[in-house]
């Protein structure tokens, strides 16, 4: 910890480490000293000179967001000389930017805006005429206007520090300079949209979004992305029940700064013209509509049938539907229709991750713990693709602390651009491991170590990676890479076979299940089997998949971003979703397993998602987190390591997804199905 | 792309004239050595360097919107650079910049039909004390009166 | 290569102190059988013999400053180096030469490119440098060539190298062209530009001494500072001050250029008197004409009016104290026919042209100014005008990230403020005189 210096400003005395810039000391101390082009974490530009400050014994302003705070500074932020200064500088950026205002999407969220109204400049003497160049349109969701930029390079650094994608840079000179693209005329990038949001003004905009609403006419609700399991937080904008636009611009979440296409863009399958918005049920063959009443009396009664007749029932749960919803289908499973075979689609080998650390404590790594690691193991994942939060926590580790990183993967990743190691091998675990062994020296030598895998380490070869990792001798967490938004949450709420049951795939093809519950999951391949011919088939999604076509029943539901509950991330993260709007004709899964259980003559306790993260809390191992950080928009961590849990065997397989792809809610965005980038070309040429 | 045998071996040279892992430096002299050559940055002479020293093309561009001298669009077989700065405004340069304009028929950063001339109207060009200063490509021509201006024109469009 | 024009006169002028230009008049004075044979590279080797201390002091008491502009302490500036870094200290030569009126480091190449590099051997002797770079403007190609052919010379008689003459000392040295960008004259911005990136100025601190070319300890001047270092050792560094003034030693390069009947580059001591340089040297004012204004040196100074110029001296000090700046030595003499606010005008375009666009206040500021400008050099606009282009001007100052933004301020606040009048007189005879407009009577001057 460095010296703390006494330095005083607007009078005030106040302390801070040595080496502090003396805008980021000011802010933690309540001055606000304003600056465009300064932006934590980004390198410094000194460029917009908003932030330039009168400090006694130096004869000229002096930039905040470069001058480390000494011994003795006196600083003014709010003189006369000070105040002018702010002025000018925005009565010169508004030579050229034009008077979009009314409709600029910025309005109302504007930083340009925002330092207009507070420091003057509200009138100008500027009356020759302005350089007019036409906007651009640089990929499906990036729009850039070059007379309303302010050339604060954000969006440059954002994509080539944040990102390591590069894709931004500026060309021409002086006042003609402009933003370029990376591919000539247009973006080869990931889509991100980080560039878009950090934009402080409207000169780079969303194609998705533009000119349909003004942002106080939204309602802003933050809730959890529901497409990969990082957890990122994503401010939904939503008009009516209509969500409008997803960012991140208040980095409240577990994401910070970050958020990717799918948790910017990607909730636009919740309007898909497909989705279903009545049941259907199968007479005379054919899939016909009809109402919910008949529908849900229809699944009771042939339920109660099956039981009565002591058939055998199977269960699929859902990688996205939330906890409390997990919780309960369990509990009906298990107690309700009194089956073992209970399962979901397994996209990571966390039974066995949690059974090999059991009775440890701190081996599991939160999404803050890549962000500030000392070194990162990554094995066979292309994080940028799969798990991107992920991936820019390592490479911020990387970027602002020095981490070491060190990738043992099939294919060329982005981390090989920073990597102290990198290793390719074959797509098979057990060359992974061969080659992950073969960096005992180099790892054993760091401090501490947090290992994420994907797929590859599964059963024995996990175990055999864990015990590697004790023979490191260093503390060492790991990440079990899940595929969806709450693929934990699934495996944490038991939906995993009991040691007599069947699993997934067995359930698929029994052929003398009485009946199979499909729960937002979609597990049967186009022209795959669907249990036996006798088996009554309930399937509950948003879209008539090719497991819903095969259904005797099919209940539509509503989204993550329709519904209340919580949702545990690939670290083990609990945090609650928000409901952001509703979807005609759609019903949350807990409501249609509550009013099947009624119909059953089943009580499974309320159907409230409050009540029943209460019971979570009080019952499932390692979910006893505290409320006022779930409350108020935390993610504290599950640690369920202590203990021993039942380690069913089954088949883990990662669906591999891409940055622009995620099972049926990915197939369902006309937004990512847009995006013609090829995933991971961006780095594919790279050593 | 390839060049002649002499600009590579002045390429071979440039890229030796930093330090380890630092051939970067060497874009903006190849920059301006090639197009002596190609005539101009084309988008295969940006592919090209951008290649050889192992940056994206991006970068390429953006080096080249910044400096004057890096043609962005082919010119003509003679450059004519014509200073109005200061020194040389005081010796009628913008005189001298309008006679040329007149005379070729064309204006700042064009070139004639016939591809021999292409005008540019710089910014000091360092040859303030023998005012005014025309340059054919690199070559200076001092104390140029109008009489002077008119002649070099006609020889370049024999040439 | 074709012969490029001459720049000097035959015979230099009496009044003119020859150090640098000594041998600059002898047949092929830029060979390097001529460099030796009039004892070049003695010098270097002389340094050989003695410490790191002992050249940096013999420069500072030489008083020797910055030759670029800025005359910073060149001895000062070297010290600042780190000698005991482990990172390898580099030498850059800044001869991007772009300040209008000035037109003196092309001579100097052109007649004696050895006398450079000597002086960049010493630099390097004096911080453990051992490779170095000469960034040249792009326009002066014919003189990289020549540069270049001075150093293949230097190599193949082993005055570069490994091993410099069983010195031990090694020194590597190339040239680097620029691509046409003044704000690369700017030191930061040309180390951007070495490095292969847009002309963009650095953050200071850390300064070039500390973290110059690709982030080493780097000592950087402009051509002319290294070029005097051989005489500076040749003649001890109390003599070399002796020819100058107090605070500035030595002889400057000077370039008469604008209204002046000899124009040309002459070398005078510092402190050199305007009237006499003016008159004897320049040969008096074209014409027979009055002066009306007077640059000292480079577009960049405050102007002065002819009055303020004729008794002042051409050295750092005197100039500070009149309102303007010694500069580079790129003098301008305008006479009384000359348009003042053309001439802001064609200077405001200048800086607008150059400016880099990194920062709001010079990127918008002399954009506005250049359009205000050319509005107001048609006589369209009011008083209101007049007074908004000093505004904007000192709203420029002090703000800008580097100095290009005060260079285009401080000529402009100054022929707003003399030449005032002129601006008047055009908005009166337009035939675009606003209606309605105040009337310029009623404004207090």
């Amino acid at each position: 910890m460095a010296d703390l210096v006494k330095f005083t400003v607007n009078g005030r005395e106040m302390q801070a480490p040595a080496g502090t810039l003396l805008i980021e000391a000011c802010k933690k101390q309540g001055i606000s000293i304003p600056a465009f082009c300064y932006y934590e974490n980004l390198s410094l530009q000194a460029a917009c000179r908003m932030c330039l400050v009168e400090v006694e014994k130096m004869p000229k302003l002096q930039t905040g967001c470069t001058l480390p705070v000494a011994e003795g500074m006196v600083v003014q932020t709010e003189s006369p000389k000070v105040v002018d200064s702010r002025k000018m500088m925005l009565e010169f950026l508004l030579t050229n930017h034009p008077l979009d205002c009314p409709v600029c999407d910025k309005g109302g969220e504007c930083e340009l805006q925002d330092m207009v109204f507070r420091y003057g400049a509200g009138e100008s003497r500027f009356t020759e005429i302005k350089h007019h160049v036409d906007e651009k349109q640089w990929s499906p969701v990036v729009f850039y206007d070059a007379p309303r930029c302010i050339l604060c390079y954000r969006c440059v650094r954002i994509c080539d520090e944040g990102l390591g994608i590069n894709a931004l840079g500026v060309t021409n000179r002086g006042a003609y300079s402009e933003i370029t693209p990376n591919a000539g005329d247009h973006l080869d990038c990931l889509e991100c949209g980080a560039c878009i949001d950090i934009c402080p003004v409207g000169a780079l905009t969303s194609g998705t979004y533009r000119y349909q609403t003004r942002p106080w006419e939204m309602e802003h609700v933050g809730t959890v992305c529901t497409f990969c399991s990082d957890g990122c937080k994503t401010t939904l904008g939503v008009r009516g029940d209509e969500i409008i636009r997803g960012n991140n611009r208040d980095r409240s979440g577990i994401n910070g700064e970050f958020l990717c296409i799918k948790g910017r863009y990607g909730f636009d399958f919740t309007q898909a013209p497909e989705r279903l918005s009545t049941p259907l049920i199968r007479k005379q063959g054919q899939l016909v509509e009809a109402g919910w009443a008949e529908a849900l009396a229809l699944v009771a009664r042939r339920f109660s049938e099956v039981k009565a007749a002591a058939g055998t029932f199977g269960v699929i749960g859902s990688n996205h539907t939330t906890n409390e919803e997990n919780f309960y289908l369990n509990k009906f499973a298990r107690t309700g229709l009194g089956t073992e075979n209970v399962d979901h689609h397994r996209t990571g080998d966390v039974a066995t991750l949690l059974d090999a650390l059991s009775g440890k404590e701190n081996a599991l790594a939160t999404a803050d713990d890549l962000l500030n690691s000392k070194a990162v193991l990554v094995i066979g994942a292309d994080l940028t693709q799969q798990h991107p939060l992920l991936a820019y926590n390592i490479r911020t580790a990387w970027r602002l602390h020095g981490a070491h990183v060190y990738a043992v993967t099939p294919g060329p990743v982005n981390e090989d651009a920073f990597a102290i190691k990198s290793v390719r091998t074959d797509d098979h675990g057990d060359d992974m491991l061969a080659a992950v062994r073969a960096m005992a020296d180099a790892l054993t030598a760091e401090k501490e170590l947090i290992i994420v895998f994907g797929d590859a380490m599964q059963g024995q070869r996990l175990r055999d990676l864990v015990g590697f990792a004790e023979t490191l001798r260093i503390p060492v967490k790991f990440v079990a890479l899940v595929d969806y938004s709450n693929s934990r949450g699934a495996y944490d709420m038991g939906l995993v076979p009991g040691p007599n049951g069947l699993t997934l795939e067995q359930m698929l093809t029994s052929e003398t299940l009485g009946a199979l519950w499909i729960v937002g999951s979609n597990p049967v391949r186009k022209g795959g089997q669907l249990a036996g011919p006798k088996t009554f088939v309930v399937v509950q999604d948003m879209f008539l998949t090719e497991t819903a076509e095969l259904a005797d029943v099919v209940l539509p539901t509503a989204s993550a971003y329709e519904k209340s509950g919580t949702v545990t991330s690939g670290t083990g993260q609990v945090q609650r979703l928000k409901r952001a709007s509703q979807f005609m004709g759609a019903k949350a899964d807990l409501d249609i397993f509550a009013t099947i259980a009624r119909g059953m003559g089943l009580n499974l306790g309320a159907a409230n998602p409050e009540k029943i993260f209460d019971e979570i809390r009080a019952s499932v191992h390692g979910y006893n987190v505290p409320m006022p950080v779930i409350v108020t928009g935390g993610a504290p961590q599950t640690m369920p390591v202590n203990g021993r849990v039942p380690t069913p065997a089954g088949t883990v397989r990662s669906s591999r997804e891409t940055l622009y792809t995620s099972g049926s809610l990915g197939s369902h965005s006309k937004l990512l199905n847009s995006v013609l980038e090829a995933p991971g070309a961006l780095y594919k040429g790279r050593a | 792309m390839t060049f002649s045998p002499k600009l590579e071996e002045r390429f071979a040279k440039l890229v030796e004239r930093y330090p380890e892992g630092r051939k970067r430096a060497a874009l903006i002299p190849m920059l301006m050595y090639a197009q002596d050559e190609v005539g101009w940055i084309s988008e295969e002479l940006k592919v090209e360097v951008a290649q050889r020293l192992g940056i994206s093309v991006m970068e390429v561009t953006e080096v080249v919107g910044y400096y004057s001298m890096l043609r962005k669009k082919p010119m003509g077989k003679t450059h004519v650079s014509i200073c109005t700065n200061i020194s040389c405004l005081l010796h009628d340069g913008d005189k001298l910049w309008e006679q040329a304009c007149k005379k070729l028929g064309i204006g700042h950063n064009e070139t004639t039909p016939d591809g021999k001339i292409s005008l540019e109207e710089v910014e000091c060009d360092g040859a303030c004390s023998w005012a005014p200063s025309v340059r054919l490509n690199y070559d200076y021509v001092h104390n140029v009166t109008p009489a002077q201006l008119d002649q070099i024109i006609d020889d370049l469009r024999k040439g | 290569m074709p012969t490029p024009p001459p720049l000097l006169a035959p015979q230099p002028h009496p009044a003119e102190t020859l150090v640098l230009t000594k041998n600059m008049r002898l047949p092929n004075s830029a060979s390097i059988e001529t460099y030796l044979s009039q004892g070049g590279y003695q010098e270097f080797l002389k340094a050989t013999k003695m410490s790191q201390d002992d050249i940096i002091n013999e420069v500072k008491t030489s008083n020797l400053r910055g030759r670029g502009g800025a005359g910073f302490p060149t001895g000062m500036k070297w010290s600042f180096v780190p000698r005991q870094s482990p990172k390898p200290k580099y030498i850059v030569v800044n001869g991007d030469e772009s300040e209008p009126g000035t037109c003196k480091d092309r001579v100097l190449i052109q007649y004696d490119p050895h006398q450079l590099i000597e002086g960049i051997l010493i630099a390097g002797l004096s911080v453990g440098a051992h490779r170095g770079w000469i960034y040249i403007r792009g326009e002066y190609r014919y003189a990289i060539d020549m540069m270049d052919k001075a150093i293949n010379d230097a190599y193949a008689k082993g005055w570069l190298g490994k091993n410099i003459q069983g010195t031990g000392f090694d020194f590597e040295l190339s040239t680097h062209s620029g691509a046409g960008a003044y704000e690369c004259g700017e030191e930061s911005a040309l180390l951007e530009s070495l490095e292969g990136k847009r002309g963009n100025p650095r953050i200071r601190p850390p300064f070039p001494a500390v973290a110059g070319a690709f982030q080493c300890p780097t000592i950087l001047n402009n051509v002319e500072t290294f070029f005097a270092v051989p005489s500076i050792i040749r003649m001890g560094g109390q003599a070399w001050a002796d020819l100058g003034i107090p605070k500035a030693g030595g002889t400057k390069l000077t370039c008469l250029t604008g209204h002046i009947n000899k124009p040309g580059v002459y070398e005078l001591k510092l402190g050199f008197p305007v009237r006499k340089m003016l008159e004897d040297i320049g040969g008096g004012i074209r014409g027979g004409r009055k002066m009306k204004a007077f640059i000292p040196g480079g577009s960049s100074c405050p102007v002065l009016t002819g009055e303020e110029a004729w008794e002042v001296n051409m050295d750092y000090d005197s100039m500070v104290k009149v309102g303007s700046m010694l500069g580079s030595g790129g003098v301008v003499v305008m006479d009384d026919q000359t348009d003042m606010v053309n001439v802001a005008l064609r200077v405001m375009r200048f800086y607008q042209h150059e400016s880099c666009g990194w920062c709001i206040p010079c990127r918008e500021g002399t954009l506005w100014l250049k359009k205000l400008l050319t509005r107001l050099d048609e006589g369209v606009g009011t008083g209101k005008d007049i007074d908004l282009v000093g505004n904007l001007a000192e709203n420029m100052m002090g703000r800008t990230f580097c100095p290009l933004g005060d260079a285009a301020a401080m000529p402009t606040i100054s022929i707003v403020k003399k030449f005032r009048h002129e601006f008047e007189a055009k908005i009166k005879k337009s035939v675009f005189s606003l209606a309605g407009a105040e009337p310029l009577v009623n404004l207090a001057h």
